[in-house]
């Protein structure tokens, strides 16, 4: 605990929790919506943190990692609105979720625990897509999801009678409803960033380690590599759950529309954009990635006015454009991400060579 | 039976589309063990450049034949300058970089391809001019085109003729070669990066072939056409075992036919409980299944993880 | 410790960049002045009316057409100076773009709940005024869409939403009461698993077995697909009489094409999402002699709208794409609603807006508990020569004399998600 009291480090810890707790009301300045944007950042944070861990440390590579967060949104969605009529609280519905997803994730590795690197890719994918073709289609012959009409009505998050959606007086603060949720995101993510941080330098972390190296030589060493592989899929696969869950409750709708194949490979972006495996590289890729789109939907059309007086080209396509070409030259001129880990900076500078 | 049979041309077209687009993923992945993700935008681009030089040539009075072939030449011309620059630019200085870098270049490559055709095509759907007379076919109670009929016959002379230059020419040769070990093959005086862009602009006139057969069959295009098809393709070159040209062929023809069977008849087979609504996923099931039992897909080799 | 650091910069750094974006638009929301909620206010009142619609992207076109209605109409209101409340009244449009993205529409939602606006037009798509609903129900701020005909919209309970348009059950209704008309006996169903195609493919279906017709295959396609060939094949063996499709243009256009090619020898019938120039282009002859619907009426048909029309084209040197007059008639009814209160005050005023009964441009707008449009007329169309003619309307006002007059054609399919 000692280093807790290192006085730089302790500097530090004030500093972020200065940071975080203005956050939402520096952004209110400009407007809820921009709340609205740094809640949804926070929540990629959550989600390729958790894809981190299945990806980054384990090695596995996973296209389909959107479906634990449909599963997450979607047992959110039947277990607190008007569609079965069922309104539980959220502290007993997202360990559901979580837990769901997790059975999920042990569903999904299970068959695939032979496949390696590419097969493994298309297999997550098809896995990702199965999840939501039947969340479009179970509406019939029993209506379970609703099918493509998606749920309204979903409960927002309340601890007794203290409701997220909304504003409230506390404290003489006024809180916005995107401003709680703020809140509760940030709580989360910081236990997710825990969680990543203790795993990473625990035995389990070492091994998953060992696995994305070279399976054979961690087999040979006595690692269980069939139940490590499981636990990351399932352990990637709860915290989609739970970020599922939270989407739900502050968007009060889903529908399947939400879980298309983009999401997957925009979350796996954000994690090999920032850096695999390494956790700060990760939030970074995370909130860069969120945040990027939506300061080019305003930046980019404005400018184009600015320069040519009129649109030239659709700030829609303008800005996938540059999002497109980003990610081209982030991987040219930094093939480990923007913000390795020392290790693999270290490793990538000193073999050249490395199977292709 | 006459339905039967009819699902079943329909499934082998479309499987012959998969696998003419297939050819191309496995193609560069046997050689490099890269999935190129844009190659869909490849074939996308193939489609649309057709249009356009076709299109005009036909306005401006050309005959349709010649215009079409026209056309056609102009996409693989277009579609090899864009392989090779693709290589070239996005994924030769990526060599030795960690094996997930080069896939998120794909993904940002067909992003941005995606969103070039936007800019000079538009959001519209286009059509596609008429290449080729109408001209049907009756046999057994299923009816089927000329159309049809050529883009399996093409399909099944492109593998072919892949087959032949792997196997019975010196580039084929040093292709192999290189997918083997690059450095050993460049110490025997192959020049791997030559080969590579080889491979790269092949792949790439093979997707502008698959871009124009799929325009002819469905008159119709538009600049997110690649994406699924791409995904599609994919899929069947894994499940022939990717890297190997005739698992490609084989890999796209059974999963046509598997969804075409599957949209027809899986409703009758489980009593209205599941219906063509799940068409999309049998491809997919089928893959996982079948990975399970063969890990490398129906003929590909057991390698180790090489990507 | 050292990644401890790190992530200590990083946060650090993170916020700062969110702070940032977060002062870089201060500038543009700031024209939002104190709330003009005060009735009683002897000088002018400004009324600001929120506006939502796609303004880029590939329905950026309707977005436009949606803004000069509303322009339009707010150009007329102020030019004629309201009074309410004993203060003089000048609307202000706050025009945003939701992308017909759900999470933008929630975003741009936001916003106007931010600027306090009295009232919301909008948004285009159902898929975004959904979501968005919710937002401004919380607010209490009414809200009338003038083109979201998903019904869901109006079916969630909320006192702010309505809308002036025919919804989907209303459009499959009429559209299965057609297909008896037409002598059809036996009926395959196709849909796209989209909110709209299966919403619409739905009523269609009760309605169609309510006039006896036998449903004999129910297939479905997605909304990317383009080969439908082993649906229909499918679909041939059961022989209909007519082939329902729910979904767009760009499936439906295709779609006739392959049903020429495998011989299948049913009509084709769709809702708005294939009543478009677009099919006629996609399907080709193949398109030739199918039928299609429209909700409301032909501009030529209503008393008011040809001068509506004149009026439109003059202003803005534009032809109306599709929903200009009925999202035209969503701001007049909600100044009529403030006019009857007497109050620009949301809170006030709302209960006014379900009391509805106002001579519109595209009818007599009247809403019945839900906030759905009281009988809501739905058009059927024609596939003739590369053209779109109008045939009858069901429902609704009762239908004139039909002219030889082709209608007005809207330029592209209204996307719905």
């Amino acid at each position: 605990m000692s280093k807790w009291l290192n006085p730089r480090s302790a500097f530090g810890i004030v500093l972020i929790a200065v940071a975080l707790i203005a956050l939402p009301f520096v952004a209110a300045m400009g407007g809820q919506a921009w709340v609205r944007i740094v809640n949804f950042a926070i929540l990629y944070i959550f989600l390729a943190l958790g894809l981190n861990i299945v990806v980054g440390f384990a090695g596995l590579l996973d296209l389909g990692y959107i479906a634990f967060y449909a599963v997450g949104a979607y047992t959110y969605a039947l277990l607190a609105s008007p569609h079965f009529g069922v309104h539980w609280p959220f502290w007993a519905i997202l360990p559901i979720g979580a837990a769901i997803a997790c059975v999920f994730g042990v569903l999904l590795g299970s068959p695939t625990l032979k496949l390696r690197g590419d097969y493994l890719a298309i297999v997550t994918l098809g896995f990702g897509e199965i999840v939501r073709i039947f969340m479009n289609n179970l509406n019939a012959p029993i209506n379970i999801t609703n099918g493509p009409q998606g749920i309204t009505l979903i409960d927002p998050v309340a601890i007794g009678d203290f409701r997220f959606s909304g504003t409230t007086q506390i404290l003489g603060i006024s809180l916005s409803g995107p401003q709680k949720y703020y809140f509760l995101l940030v709580a989360l993510a910081i236990l997710v960033i825990i969680i990543n941080l203790r795993l990473q330098n625990s035995r389990i972390g070492r091994a998953w380690q060992a696995i994305r190296e070279d399976e054979i030589a961690a087999k040979a060493v006595g690692i269980n590599t069939r139940n490590l592989k499981l636990l990351a899929f399932a352990m990637g696969a709860s915290f989609g759950g739970i970020a599922g869950g939270i989407f739900s409750a502050m968007q009060g709708f889903v529908s399947p529309e939400s879980f298309s194949l983009i999401e997957s490979i925009m979350i796996l972006a954000m994690v090999v954009l920032g850096g695999m495996g390494h956790i700060p590289g990760v939030i970074l890729g995370a909130v860069l990635l969120s945040i990027l789109p939506e300061v080019l939907r305003y930046g980019v059309g404005p400018l184009q006015m600015a320069l040519f007086g009129k649109m030239l080209i659709d700030p829609e396509s303008l800005r996938m454009l540059i999002f497109g070409l980003a990610l081209v030259l982030v991987m040219r001129f930094k093939p480990a991400g923007l913000w390795p880990s020392p290790e693999r900076k270290r490793e990538l500078g000193e073999k050249p060579a490395g199977g292709a | 039976m006459d339905i039967f049979l009819q699902q079943i041309i329909n499934g082998l077209v479309q499987g012959s589309i998969y696998a003419l687009v297939a050819l191309g993923y496995t193609m560069v992945y046997g050689i490099m063990g890269l999935i190129n993700f844009a190659h869909g935008e490849v074939v996308m681009i193939g489609t649309l450049v057709t249009i356009t030089v076709a299109g005009t040539l036909i306005k401006v009075g050309m005959p349709v034949a010649l215009a079409g072939l026209a056309g056609l030449s102009a996409a693989v011309l277009v579609c090899m300058a864009l392989g090779w620059g693709l290589e070239r630019i996005a994924y030769r200085p990526l060599r030795n970089a960690p094996r997930l870098t080069p896939l998120i270049t794909a993904i940002g490559m067909s992003i941005v391809l995606q969103n070039v055709a936007m800019i000079v095509w538009g959001r519209n759907y286009l059509t596609f001019p008429h290449l080729l007379p109408k001209i049907n076919f009756e046999f057994a109670g299923a009816s089927f085109t000329a159309v049809q009929v050529m883009i399996v016959v093409v399909s099944g002379l492109t593998m072919a003729g892949l087959i032949f230059l792997v196997y019975r020419t010196k580039l084929g040769m040093a292709m192999r070669a290189t997918a083997q070990n690059p450095q050993v093959a460049s110490l025997m005086g192959v020049n791997s990066n030559r080969v590579i862009s080889a491979a790269f602009v092949i792949g790439s006139a093979l997707g502008a072939l698959a871009g124009v057969m799929v325009g002819t069959y469905y008159e119709i295009a538009h600049y997110q056409m690649g994406f699924m098809l791409g995904l599609k393709a994919f899929t069947a070159a894994v499940l022939g075992g990717i890297g190997n040209l005739a698992g490609a062929m084989i890999g796209g023809v059974l999963l046509g036919i598997i969804e075409a069977l599957g949209a027809g008849y899986i409703g009758d087979l489980t009593g209205g409980f599941l219906g063509s609504h799940y068409q999309d996923i049998f491809a997919f099931v089928v893959l996982i299944v079948v990975l399970m039992f063969k890990p490398s897909g129906l003929f590909g080799e057991k390698t180790g993880d090489r990507a | 410790m050292q990644a401890k650091l790190s992530v200590v910069a990083l946060s650090v750094a993170a916020a700062l960049a969110m702070t940032a974006c977060g002062k870089k638009e201060e500038p543009k929301p700031a024209a939002a002045p104190a709330a003009p909620a005060a009735p009683a206010a002897k000088p002018a009142v400004v009324v600001k009316l929120g506006h939502v619609a796609p303004m880029t992207g590939p329905q950026a076109h309707l977005g436009k057409d949606n803004e000069n209605g509303a322009r339009l109409a707010v150009e007329e209101l102020n030019a004629k100076g309201l009074e309410i409340g004993g203060a003089k009244v000048t609307f202000e449009l706050l025009g945003e773009d939701d992308q017909a993205d759900p999470k933008q529409g929630s975003i741009v939602a936001q916003k106007l709940v931010d600027a306090k606006v009295n009232g919301v037009i909008g948004h285009l798509n159902s898929g975004t005024t959904i979501p968005a609903s919710k937002l401004y129900s919380d607010a209490g701020i009414p809200q009338i869409s003038g083109s979201a005909t998903n019904p869901k919209y109006t079916q969630q309970g909320f006192k702010t939403a309505f809308r002036v348009m025919a919804n989907d059950v209303q459009q499959g209704k009429a559209l299965g009461e057609f297909a008896a008309k037409q002598g059809v006996k036996t009926v395959a169903i196709v849909d796209d698993r989209t909110a709209y195609g299966q919403g619409l493919a739905d009523e269609f279906r009760k309605a169609a077995e309510a006039a006896g017709i036998k449903i004999v295959a129910t297939e479905y396609t997605n909304d990317k697909a383009t080969d439908f060939k082993a649906i229909l094949t499918k679909i041939k063996s059961t022989k209909p009489d007519l082939v329902f499709f729910g979904g767009m243009d760009a499936q439906g256009g295709p779609m006739v094409k392959q049903m020429k090619e495998l011989g299948v020898k049913a009509k084709f019938l769709g809702g708005d999402g294939v009543c478009t120039p677009e099919f006629m282009k996609l399907g080709g002859d193949a398109s030739e002699g199918n039928f299609c619907s429209l909700p409301g009426m032909p501009l030529e048909k209503l008393a008011k709208g040809p001068e509506f029309k004149d009026k439109f084209n003059k202003k803005f040197g534009a032809e109306i794409q599709l929903y200009a007059p009925y999202v035209y008639d969503a701001v007049m009814v909600m100044a009529d609603s403030m006019k009857r209160a007497d109050s620009v005050d949301p809170a006030k005023y709302l209960s006014a807006v379900g009391q509805t009964k106002y001579d519109g441009v595209t009818a007599l707008v009247e809403f019945d508990e839900f906030g759905d449009l009281k009988g809501g007329a739905i058009s059927m169309y024609q596939f003739k020569g590369g053209k779109l003619e109008y045939v009858l309307t069901l429902g609704g006002p009762a239908a004139e004399a039909p002219a030889a007059a082709p209608a007005a054609a809207p330029a592209a399919a209204p996307e719905k998600k």
